[in-house]
C-alpha cells in the first residue's frame, strides 16, 4: 500500500474528501452569513438551525409524502427561505437602527425555540436519510474510491459559491445589492426597493443553508442539534475569512475544511479545535481577517 | 462599534443622592438574602446566588463596557472544573479550592480577552463564542475532567477545618458572603473613576481614545475581572452541588448568562441579579417538561430584543427615573 507520510494513501485521501465536504458546507454557511450581514447588518445565529430545517424538510418530504432527493433540493430551500422571509418580516424589520447585538440575540433565541420544536418531535437521536439511487457507489481511482455522493456535494456546493459569486460581482442585481451595502440610504433614492431586496437577500441567504443542509442529509444523520455546534465553527470560519469578500468566504471555508481534514489524520484529538487555533492565530496576526478590510 | 443608546439608564456622573436609591437596594439585598433560606429550599437559593453573581459579572462587560461576551461559560466551567478537581483529586478544602478556582478563570480570562478585544461589536462576540467552543472540545477529551460524565461527588468539607460544609444552612451563609463580596466588588468598580473610564468606552471609544485612555488596557482589565468573578460563581456552584459537568462549559450555558442580564435588564446593578433568579426559578418549574425549557427561553430572548429591551429592573428605574 502506497504511504505518505507514514499514513496510507486512501486514509489521506480519504479524509481529504471529508474536509473538502465540511469545507463545503462552511463555504455555503459562512457565504450566507456574510451576504446577509452585508446587508442586514445582522449575524444570523439561526443559520444552523435553518440548515438543520433543510435537512429535516427534505427528510420529511421523503417519509410523509414520498418527494425524493431532487426535488427535495428545490422545495427545502424554498420553504426554508419562505420562511426566512417571513422572520425577516415579522421579527427582523423591527430591530432596524438598534445595535447589531440586539440582531445576535433575537436570531439565537430564534435558534433555540426552532431547535427545542424539533426535539420535541423528533427526539435528539440522528434519523438517517438515504443516498439517491442515481449516485449510489462510486469511482476507483487507483489511489482512493472515491463515492459518487461526495464528489457531487463537493461539485455541486463549487457550483453554486461560484455562481452566487457571478451574480454579486457581475450582475446589474449583485450591483444594487452591493450598493445597497455600501449605502442603503442613497440606492433608495436611487428608486431601488431597498426593503424589498432586505428581505430577499435574508430569504437567499437562508436559502442556502437549507441547500446546504439538504446535501448534508445523506451523509450526516439528520439531527435537531446538526446545525447547533456547525454554526459556531463556521462563526470561527467567517471571523478567519472576514465578511467583507464573497470569494473569500468560499476559499476560507473549503480551504479550513481542508486542514480540518488533514488534523483528522496527522492529530485526530486536535481536529476538533483545529479551526478555532488558527482563528486565535489570525487574530494576533491579521485582526480584521485574511480578506477583511480594517475597520 | 455603534452607539448603544436605549438601554442605558445610568447616568455617566453619578451625585451620590441618586446613589442613595442603589444603597438601598443593597441593604434590602442583604436582608433577603438573611431571611431566604428560611422561606426557600436553602439549595435553590445557592443555586440563584451563583447565577446571579455570574450574571453580575457578564453584566460588567455587556453592561459598562459594552463588550458582548458569547463565551462565559469557559470562565465559569473552567473554574467549575478546577475547582472540582482541587477539592476531589488534590484535596485541598473550599478555602483554597475556591480562590484557586477563580485564578484559574482569571488567567484564561487574560489570555481570551487579550485575543478577543483586538475585534469589537459583533466580531468580539462571535470570537468569544468560538473560543469558548475550543475549550469545550478541550474539556471533552481532556482526561481530568471525566468526559460525558464530569466530575462527581466532590466533597464539600469543612471551611478552615470548623465549618461543617455539608450542612446545607452552613454552606448557605458562606455562599451569601460570596456572593455579597462578589456583588459590592463590581458596584464598587462601576463607580470608581476606573468604571467611569469603562462607560466612556462603552459611550464612544474613539472619544475615549481622543481624550488619551489606553480602551485596550481598560476592557482587558474588566474582562480579566469578569472573567475571575464568573470563575468565584462557577467554582463555588461545583462545591456547593458536588458536580462539575460538561454542561457548566457548554453554549448553552453562554446564552443562558446573556439571558439573565438581558431580562432583569442590561446595565442595571441589580437586574442580573432579579434575572437569574428569575430563570433560575423558571428552569426549576419546567424542568420535566423536556425540551420546553430551550423554547420558552427562545421565546424569552426574542420577546425581550423586541419589545422589552430595558429588562425588569431597567423598567423599573425608567419609571422611577432613578438608576438601579
Amino acid at each position: 500500500m502506497v504511504e505518505i507520510l507514514g499514513v496510507p494513501a486512501p486514509a489521506l485521501f480519504g479524509q481529504l474528501l471529508l474536509g473538502l465536504i465540511n469545507g463545503a458546507f462552511y463555504a455555503m454557511l459562512s457565504l450566507g452569513l456574510a451576504v446577509i450581514f452585508g446587508l442586514l447588518n445582522i449575524i444570523n445565529f439561526t443559520h444552523g438551525a435553518q440548515y438543520m430545517m433543510g435537512a429535516f424538510t427534505a427528510w420529511m418530504l421523503l417519509n410523509w409524502f414520498g418527494i425524493g432527493y431532487w426535488w427535495s433540493l428545490l422545495l427545502a430551500p424554498l420553504f426554508v427561505g419562505l420562511t426566512g422571509i417571513a422572520i425577516e418580516r415579522l421579527l427582523l424589520k423591527r430591530l432596524a437602527g438598534l445595535d447589531h447585538l440586539y440582531g445576535l440575540l433575537l436570531t439565537f433565541g430564534l435558534a433555540l425555540v426552532i431547535q427545542g420544536l424539533y426535539r420535541n418531535e423528533f427526539g435528539s437521536t440522528g434519523l438517517p436519510y438515504a443516498i439517491p439511487a442515481e449516485l449510489r457507489g462510486g469511482q476507483n481511482l487507483g489511489f482512493m474510491f472515491l463515492p459518487n455522493y461526495r464528489a457531487w456535494v463537493v461539485v455541486v456546493s463549487l457550483a453554486v459559491c461560484l455562481a452566487t459569486w457571478l451574480v454579486i460581482e457581475k450582475t446589474r442585481l449583485g450591483s444594487y445589492l452591493r450598493a445597497a451595502t455600501e449605502n442603503p440610504t442613497l440606492v433608495q433614492a436611487m428608486g431601488i426597493d431597498v426593503p424589498k431586496m432586505v428581505t430577499l437577500t435574508y430569504g437567499f441567504g437562508v436559502a442556502l443553508a437549507a441547500f446546504a443542509g439538504v446535501l448534508a442529509a445523506p451523509i450526516y444523520q439528520v439531527s435537531p442539534l446538526m446545525g447547533a455546534d456547525l454554526i459556531i465553527v463556521v462563526f470561527a470560519v467567517v471571523v478567519i475569512g472576514g465578511m467583507g469578500s464573497i470569494l473569500g468566504s468560499i476559499v476560507t471555508g473549503f480551504g479550513l475544511g481542508v486542514i480540518e481534514g488533514l488534523t483528522k489524520v496527522f492529530w485526530p484529538q486536535a481536529s476538533a479545535t483545529v479551526i478555532f487555533v488558527i482563528m486565535a492565530i489570525v487574530l494576533l496576526l491579521r485582526p480584521a481577517g485574511l480578506f477583511g478590510r480594517a475597520s | 462599534m455603534a452607539a448603544r443608546s436605549e438601554p442605558a439608564p445610568i447616568a455617566v456622573a453619578v451625585p451620590s443622592d441618586v446613589l442613595r436609591h442603589q444603597k438601598l437596594g443593597i441593604v434590602l439585598l442583604a436582608a433577603l438574602l438573611l431571611v431566604a433560606p428560611f422561606v426557600f429550599y436553602p439549595v435553590f437559593v445557592m443555586k440563584v446566588l451563583c447565577f446571579a453573581l455570574f450574571a453580575c459579572a457578564f453584566n460588567l462587560l455587556i453592561g459598562y463596557v459594552g463588550l458582548l461576551s458569547f463565551g462565559h461559560a469557559a470562565f465559569f466551567g473552567t473554574a467549575s472544573y478546577a475547582a472540582g478537581h482541587a477539592a476531589k483529586v488534590w484535596g485541598l478544602p473550599f478555602e483554597l479550592a475556591v480562590p484557586f478556582a477563580t485564578l484559574c478563570s482569571a488567567g484564561l480570562g487574560l489570555v481570551f480577552g487579550w485575543l478577543a478585544i483586538r475585534r469589537q461589536g459583533i466580531y468580539f462576540a462571535m470570537i468569544t463564542l468560538a473560543l469558548a467552543q475550543m475549550l469545550y472540545f478541550f474539556y471533552l477529551q481532556a482526561p481530568f475532567t471525566g468526559g460525558e460524565d464530569g466530575i462527581q461527588a466532590i466533597p464539600r468539607g469543612k471551611l478552615f477545618g470548623i465549618l461543617d460544609l455539608s450542612n446545607d444552612l452552613v454552606i448557605y451563609w458562606v455562599v451569601a458572603a460570596i456572593f455579597m463580596g462578589g456583588f459590592l466588588l463590581i458596584y464598587r468598580t462601576i463607580h470608581s473613576p476606573f468604571g467611569q473610564v469603562l462607560k466612556a468606552i462603552r459611550e464612544n471609544e474613539a472619544r475615549a481614545i481622543s481624550l488619551g485612555y489606553d480602551t485596550d488596557r481598560y476592557k482587558l482589565v474588566a474582562f480579566t475581572l469578569s472573567a475571575a468573578l464568573s470563575g468565584l460563581a462557577g467554582g463555588t456552584k461545583a462545591i456547593v452541588f458536588q458536580l462539575a459537568s460538561l454542561t457548566d462549559v457548554h453554549w448553552t450555558m453562554s446564552g443562558e448568562v446573556v439571558l439573565m442580564a438581558l431580562v432583569g435588564g442590561l446595565g442595571t446593578v441589580f437586574g442580573p441579579v432579579l434575572g437569574a433568579a428569575v430563570i433560575v426559578s423558571l428552569q426549576n418549574y419546567l424542568a420535566g417538561l423536556g425540551h420546553w425549557v430551550t423554547i420558552v427561553q427562545g421565546l424569552i430572548f426574542v420577546a425581550c430584543v423586541l419589545a422589552f429591551r430595558r429588562g425588569i429592573v431597567g423598567e423599573l428605574a425608567h419609571l422611577l427615573k432613578k438608576p438601579l
